[in-house]
């Protein structure tokens, strides 16, 4: 489990950002908003490579002492952020891959609605 | 490398290390030959086939000989590899049998004996061979005869064990030869021995590690193991082999911590789960940290203990393998692991001492890393150092906070003594790094020592930190660490330095529109203004905040409270004030103006309802609203016209403001689309093309400077213009959320208002909205007087009344009572006034104000209207009724204009072919009050009738029929319906035919009417007649006035019948009918009806003999094809002119068909000579063309001799033909002139009897 899920714009303004537990959201804010530094980096690094091989997956962006910020973006550079307990330990690669993988597919879902504007910020029911 | 001062026998634990082979035998010998061993043995390197699948390696052998000593060798169950001999090789010298057998056999024997002892099978025997020492001896045997020997005695099956070496200290190509044979055997000898003993150390370890599930199984001892093997691959300079034995055992330890946390405790982890008590960092500065590993050894080891060790040992070989940017990551992932790993198995751990660990670390990797590279490098990999760097600064950091270095006043005891408990944990410094000015460990201790020396060291750290992060375009984290600075800073009671980096950050959360970071970053800057006393960027930032939707509402209110608070407050100079952006106070939603098209006339009331959304979370009592408004004399005078105030009506005068998208970045909201148009110009001349581009229409959106954020959003750039135009409203209590604000203005000066900026102010407080945008403006307009006159329906129709509608646009004057307008009269049309016909006012926006009677007088020349009384800026709308006099249109053809009413203005026929309606156009010359000139006023009015009439014959007898058609939409009454002869002849009577007096004609419908022509003298060649009748509309009762009726004049001429044609045709003779395909006569008669009348005085008449004649061409044409013509189908007659002379002519025609044949058509033409003009009217070219005619000729002698005689004057002349004479004319008999007797009449034609064919054709 996640405890901070991030969708931000390929402006990098935040479209959805949720944290559990919510009372220390500004802490993940301040955090998704500094790896973005680290997607940037990685995407204009690899980019081409990454377009190449079709891989949207970032990997670990940066570890902190308590929490480990992993990244991904989709083709139309829309980032997805999440970040994760370090002392979380039964989270691999895999998991995590697999976790935005169904990120990805929400995202897919919610820009097929018809009533979503792109680039608003996303609702989410719960 | 940092070389060990005193190695320590027997282990030497340095780079120096290299696997051991013993020496055996004549240490003379080999002491002579080691320099050269030495030098030669790693020259070449040799392949390493390894165990496993491992990837072969190629391999540079070193080896540490040594003497042969029995202790040497390994005991049973001693795992140490690094002391493990793994060659043993027995030099001998011998030449000599004698001395072989004397002391160098039992020596080997001994030799061999103590190998076996010990299971060791690596050994190898040298034969040195020397030619020198050969020529001293005497009895010298066959160089191979000692090598048999030895051989024979030793190596059982593996002679290879025994080489030679010749002439070991010569040069010469076979001493090299010999060298290079002996090398190989020597390299391929040790790595078989490396493959055979490192394979079976790894079967004992693997086989140790399955047993870790046992209860008495112990890490440390496994690790012990492990890193022997990791030591022997190090010695052998496989690194890469090194490293993986540190990684193997990393990564079990890190999953023995894991399954602890799992709950799958082992028993020996329970020991690296002691209380901290050390934390005095990594240490890699020495390639092997002996005291931890010693610690490790007697399973003493904390986990940082253990980790410090496996992470030193990872470094050093890392850093043998040039990869010092792999330590930096490994670096930070091992502390933050650690980290994890304390709190995961619950160690206790005292606070701080953990950062001072972490902290000592990732300077000591950074100064590691940075010994051992040159700047150049070290500044293009700063994204691999720079996360350490951030830990270090934020660890310090946190012990600053910690001990109190952090607080204005300074530590206080409680601090001091964690203070000086850290400290107590780092225990000593270092050896290897005391001598080190800049030591992890002195930077720690200066920093915690004074509140000074911590500022300095955290300001350096934050400083560097922030630079490496900028560099590298990290510009988000270097934001944050900024903010931490600032932190710092406001702590410190620096405002002035904190706002800086605040600031930075703010702009750089705003510019990506992350709302939370927003509003914090907001909090903390509204503090730091606070005490800088930045009072209006403080109460912007106050604004913002007091309606950021983030906060709580408590925190909210106190932003706003503080606005307030200052806005209550007395000012000392009363004019200043403080000039706000609207948007965070208030936004505006929308705006309407009443009238809705926010058009007004000069002294007109406008209204302007605003909403306003109040962003505060309190309601806020608000001085005056006011919104600037901005004039300009609009030099389009159309646009205050009344006309285009009624055309041009906006939705419904709402004006809606998008609203601001706050949080959103600029790239999103405020930077608006492209809008992009293809541009074409073309040469005016030929309209080719000369250029083509894009234009983009909003570059001035687009290009301008980004509005920098929060500081320079203020009072700056917030003009306030003063002008004249200022719309208000005092005293408004705004609500949280919309509220409703009206404004009253009464217009003045004609001219667009365009409204700039709205502005609420609130004590010296104002809060300016600086551009109101979109554009909006209204507009007043001063008009003149109008008048407009318009028909009702579409089109006027011309002989009934019809309706007009005036309007008088006041405009500017008032009209009062006694106005009247001047109508002067026409002529042909009338002015109608009904009674009771009233005026309606309407106001500017056409809502009925009253109505008046409308007084109508008319005298001879004119009608005056006198107008009610109305105000400026009003529409007066009345109906008069109008009547056009109708006149007479021409008829076409013979007859001619005779007395037709003739209308007074211009009389403009247009009747043309088709359904138009002739028209005639009335100017109405109007003279209004206002004005001194007169308008003039064109009405076009359209004939409704057209009429048309022709002249029938019966015989002699004569009719006249006259057809009305209706082409209105209207349906009318005739009535009364007379046709007169105009010159009145009294022995000509026209007795109508016409049953009914009275007749309906609908729209787009004709009637016809028949009179007979009776005479009693010889009538007249033309006749002129004019035919009228009554009509009114047939759907209205009863009509005021009285119409005049409708007239059409028209003549006819040559109405008298001449001839009579009679055709009869009969079957041949002794049939009763006619047959198909036989013969029939046919039988012309033309009878002269008349002696000589005036209308037969032409050229054609010939006088001779007392009587006069005329010729007259006949021709029978069947346009129907159903009879064939046989023979001369026409001919030129000559015609006495004379009552009751008749021409016969026989022809022969032959039915094609079967049944009721129509006879075919007889035709009489004039036959003129040819002398006369050229009017003639050629019917039959075709004919004349043929037969060429001139006037004396005949047609009889040039057609073929046809059975068809043509009878009386038949005269035969000259055929003398006159080419290029004018030729013969013929003129077609005016129809009234004419009388075809047999027209109509019918022969039955039966089928022949042997047709067997019957075409029957059905049309």
């Amino acid at each position: 489990m996640a405890v901070c899920v991030a969708v931000i714009a390929k402006e990098n303004y935040p479209l959805y950002i949720r944290s559990i537990p919510t009372e220390n959201e500004l802490k993940f804010h301040y955090m998704v908003h500094t790896s973005l530094d680290v997607v940037d980096e990685k995407i204009s690094a690899m980019g081409k490579a990454l377009v190449d091989q079709r891989e949207l997956y970032l990997g670990l962006l940066y570890p902190t002492e308590d929490y480990k910020v992993y990244g991904y973006v989709t083709n139309s550079k829309v980032k997805f952020v999440m970040v994760v307990d370090s002392s979380n330990t039964a989270l691999r690669d895999n998991e995590i891959r697999s976790m935005f993988r169904k990120l990805h597919n929400s995202y897919t879902d919610v820009m097929c609605n018809p009533f979503y504007n792109p680039g608003d910020r996303i609702q989410s029911r719960r | 490398m940092d070389a060990p001062e005193e190695p320590l026998p027997p282990v030497i634990y340095t780079m120096e290390n290299k696997p051991i082979v013993t020496c055996a035998g004549d240490q003379n010998l080999f002491t002579s030959i080691y320099p050269t061993l030495s030098q030669q043995l790693p020259r070449e390197p040799m392949e390493w086939r390894r165990s496993y699948g491992r990837a072969p390696k190629m391999i540079h052998l070193e080896s540490n000989f040594v003497q042969f000593k029995e202790e040497l060798l390994p005991k049973e169950g001693n795992k140490a590899l690094l002391t493990f001999p793994f060659l043993h090789i027995y030099w001998t010298e011998c030449c000599d049998t004698e001395v072989y057998k004397a002391t160098v056999k039992d020596d080997l024997t001994k030799w061999q004996n103590v190998l076996k002892a010990y299971s060791s099978v690596d050994w190898l025997i040298v034969v040195v061979e020397n030619d020198a020492k050969k020529k001293n001896k005497t009895n010298i045997l066959p160089r191979a005869s000692i090598v048999d020997k030895i051989r024979n005695d030793f190596c059982n099956k593996q002679s290879d064990r025994c080489v030679v070496l010749s002439d070991p200290l010569k040069d010469s190509s076979r001493t090299q030869e010999s060298w290079n044979a002996f090398l190989t055997k020597l390299r391929t000898l040790l790595l078989m021995s490396f493959t055979k003993n490192l394979g079976k150390f790894e079967d004992d370890m693997r086989t140790l590690r399955e047993k870790r599930t046992e209860p008495g199984w112990s890490f440390c001892e496994y690790f012990m193991v492990q890193e022997e093997l990791a030591f022997v691959f190090e010695m052998l300079q496989q690194f890469e082999d090194a490293l993986v034995q540190y990684d193997e055992l990393d990564a079990l330890f890190s999953q023995y911590v894991v399954n602890f946390g799992a709950g799958d405790g082992a028993n020996w982890l329970t020991f690296f789960c002691q209380p901290v008590k050390s934390w005095n960092g990594l240490i890699l500065r020495k390639p092997i940290d002996m005291e931890k590993r010693e610690l490790i050894q007697r399973q003493e080891a904390t986990l940082l203990d253990l980790r410090s060790y496996l992470f030193s040992r990872q470094c050093t070989l890392l850093l043998f393998l040039q990869r010092p940017w792999e330590v930096a990551q490994r670096a930070l992932e091992l502390l933050h692991s650690c980290v994890q790993e304390l709190k995961l198995l619950e160690v206790s751990v005292p606070p701080g001492a953990l950062d001072c660990w972490v902290f000592l670390s990732c300077l000591e990797v950074l100064q590691r890393i940075e010994g051992c590279c040159d700047r150049a490098q070290i500044d293009s990999n700063i994204a691999h150092t720079v996360g350490l760097w951030s830990y270090a600064t934020e660890k310090l950091k946190s012990l600053g906070y910690l001990c109190g270095l952090v607080s204005e006043k300074g530590p206080n005891s409680e601090d001091l003594n964690r203070t000086v408990d850290l400290l107590a944990g780092l225990g000593a410094e270092r050896p290897e790094t005391a001598n080190t000015a800049q030591s992890p460990y002195k930077k720690l201790k200066e920093a915690l020592s004074s509140v000074e020396a911590f500022e300095k060291h955290y300001l350096d750290l934050s400083h560097a930190t922030i630079e490496m992060f900028t560099s590298i375009g990290r510009i988000r984290s270097a934001k944050l660490v900024g903010k931490d600075l600032a932190e710092f800073y406001m702590r410190k009671k620096s405002p002035q330095k904190a706002e800086m980096y605040l600031q930075g950050a703010l702009k750089n959360y705003l510019a990506e529109g992350w709302a939370l970071p927003i509003t914090h970053t907001r909090k903390q800057l509204a503090e730091c203004q606070k005490r800088l006393g930045q009072i209006e960027n403080y109460l912007q930032t106050s604004s913002l905040l007091a309606s950021d939707q983030h906060l709580t509402t408590d925190e909210r209110e106190y932003f706003c409270r503080e606005i307030l608070s200052f806005a209550s407050q007395q000012t000392d100079s009363p004019g200043h004030r403080v000039a706000l952006p609207m948007h965070s106070f208030a936004q505006l939603r929308d705006l309407r103006f009443t009238p809705a098209n926010a058009v007004v006339h000069v002294g007109g009331v406008l209204s302007v309802e605003i909403t306003v959304c109040s962003q505060m979370p309190v309601p806020i009592h608000v001085e005056q609203i006011a919104i600037h408004v901005h004039f300009s004399i609009e030099k389009n005078s159309y646009r205050k016209t009344a006309e285009w105030l009624t055309k041009h009506k906006t939705a419904n005068g709402v004006v809606n403001f998008p609203a601001e998208a706050s949080p959103f970045p600029t790239s999103q909201s405020s930077l608006p689309a492209l809008e992009l148009y293809e541009m074409f110009e073309r040469s005016p001349s030929d309209n080719s093309l000369n250029t083509t581009g894009i234009i983009c229409k909003n570059v001035h959106m687009l290009l301008r400077r980004q509005e920098s954020s929060t500081s320079l959003e203020a009072s700056s750039g917030l003009a306030l213009e003063d002008g004249a135009h200022v719309l208000r409203c005092a005293g408004v209590t705004l609500q949280p959320g919309p509220n409703t604000i009206v404004f009253r203005t009464q217009a003045r000066e004609p001219g667009t208002y365009t409204l700039r900026q709205l502005c609420a102010s609130l004590g010296p407080v104002w809060f300016v909205l600086p551009h109101i945008y979109p554009l909006v403006q209204y507009d007043v307009y001063s008009q003149e007087p109008q008048l407009l006159v318009e028909p009702l329906a579409d089109s006027l129709l011309a002989g009934i009344p019809q309706k007009v509608k005036f309007t008088v646009t006041t405009g500017h004057y008032t009209v009062k009572n006694g106005d009247s307008l001047q109508l002067s009269n026409v002529d042909a049309m009338l002015i109608l006034c009904p009674e009771e016909n009233r005026a309606v006012i309407y106001s500017n926006t056409r809502e009925k104000v009253s109505d008046a009677l409308l007084r109508v007088q008319s005298s001879d020349k004119v009608t005056s209207i006198s107008l009610p009384a109305a105000p400026t800026y009003h529409l007066i709308e009345f109906e008069l009724e109008v009547l056009s006099l109708p006149s007479a249109p021409a008829a076409g053809g013979e007859s001619t204009l005779l007395g037709v009413t003739e209308p007074h203005g211009k009389h403009k026929d247009t009747q043309k072919t088709g359904h138009c309606m002739a028209t005639t156009d009335h100017k109405v010359s109007i003279d209004c009050p206002w004005s001194i000139y007169s308008t003039v006023i064109a009405l076009t009015f359209s004939v409704p009738f057209r009429t048309t009439h022709s002249l029938l014959s019966s015989g002699t007898r004569k009719y006249v029929q006259v057809c009305v058609q209706n082409l209105s939409e209207l349906d009318f009454q005739l009535s009364d319906s007379r046709l007169v002869d105009t010159h009145d002849s009294t022995d000509l009577r026209l007795i109508p035919l016409n049953t009914e007096s009275e007749q309906c004609i609908h729209s787009r419908q004709a009637v016809f009417f028949v009179w007979e022509l009776k005479w009693t003298q010889e009538p007249p060649p033309s006749l002129h007649c004019r035919f009228s009748t009554g009509f009114s509309p047939a759907s209205e009762e009863q009509l005021s006035v009285s119409l005049k009726p409708y007239t059409y004049e028209f003549q006819v001429e040559n109405f008298f019948t001449l001839y009579n044609v009679r055709a009869e045709i009969s079957p041949p003779p002794g049939t009763e009918h006619c047959r198909t395909g036989s013969l029939c006569s046919l039988d012309v008669s033309i009878t002269r009806l008349s002696d000589l009348l005036e209308v037969d005085k032409d050229e054609a008449l010939m006088e001779s003999d007392e009587y006069f004649s005329t010729k007259l061409m006949y021709e029978v044409v069947d346009n129907s094809s159903n009879w064939a013509v046989c023979g001369k189908s026409s001919g030129v007659i000559s015609m006495p002119v004379t009552a009751q002379a008749t021409h016969r002519v026989h022809m022969e025609v032959m039915p094609l068909f079967a049944g009721y044949l129509p006879l075919p058509d007889v035709r009489l033409f004039k036959y003129l000579p040819h002398h006369s003009a050229q009017s003639s009217q050629l019917d039959a070219d075709s004919w004349i063309e043929n037969d060429s005619l001139s006037v004396d000729k005949h047609v009889d002698d040039q057609l073929d001799s046809g059975s068809v005689k043509s009878r009386g004057s038949v005269h035969s002349a000259a055929s003398s033909e006159h080419k290029g004479l004018p030729m013969p004319r013929l003129r077609a008999l005016p129809p009234g002139q004419a009388f075809n007797s047999s027209a109509g009449t019918q022969v039955l034609v039966i089928p022949s009897k042997d047709d067997h064919v019957l075409e029957v054709s059905v049309t």
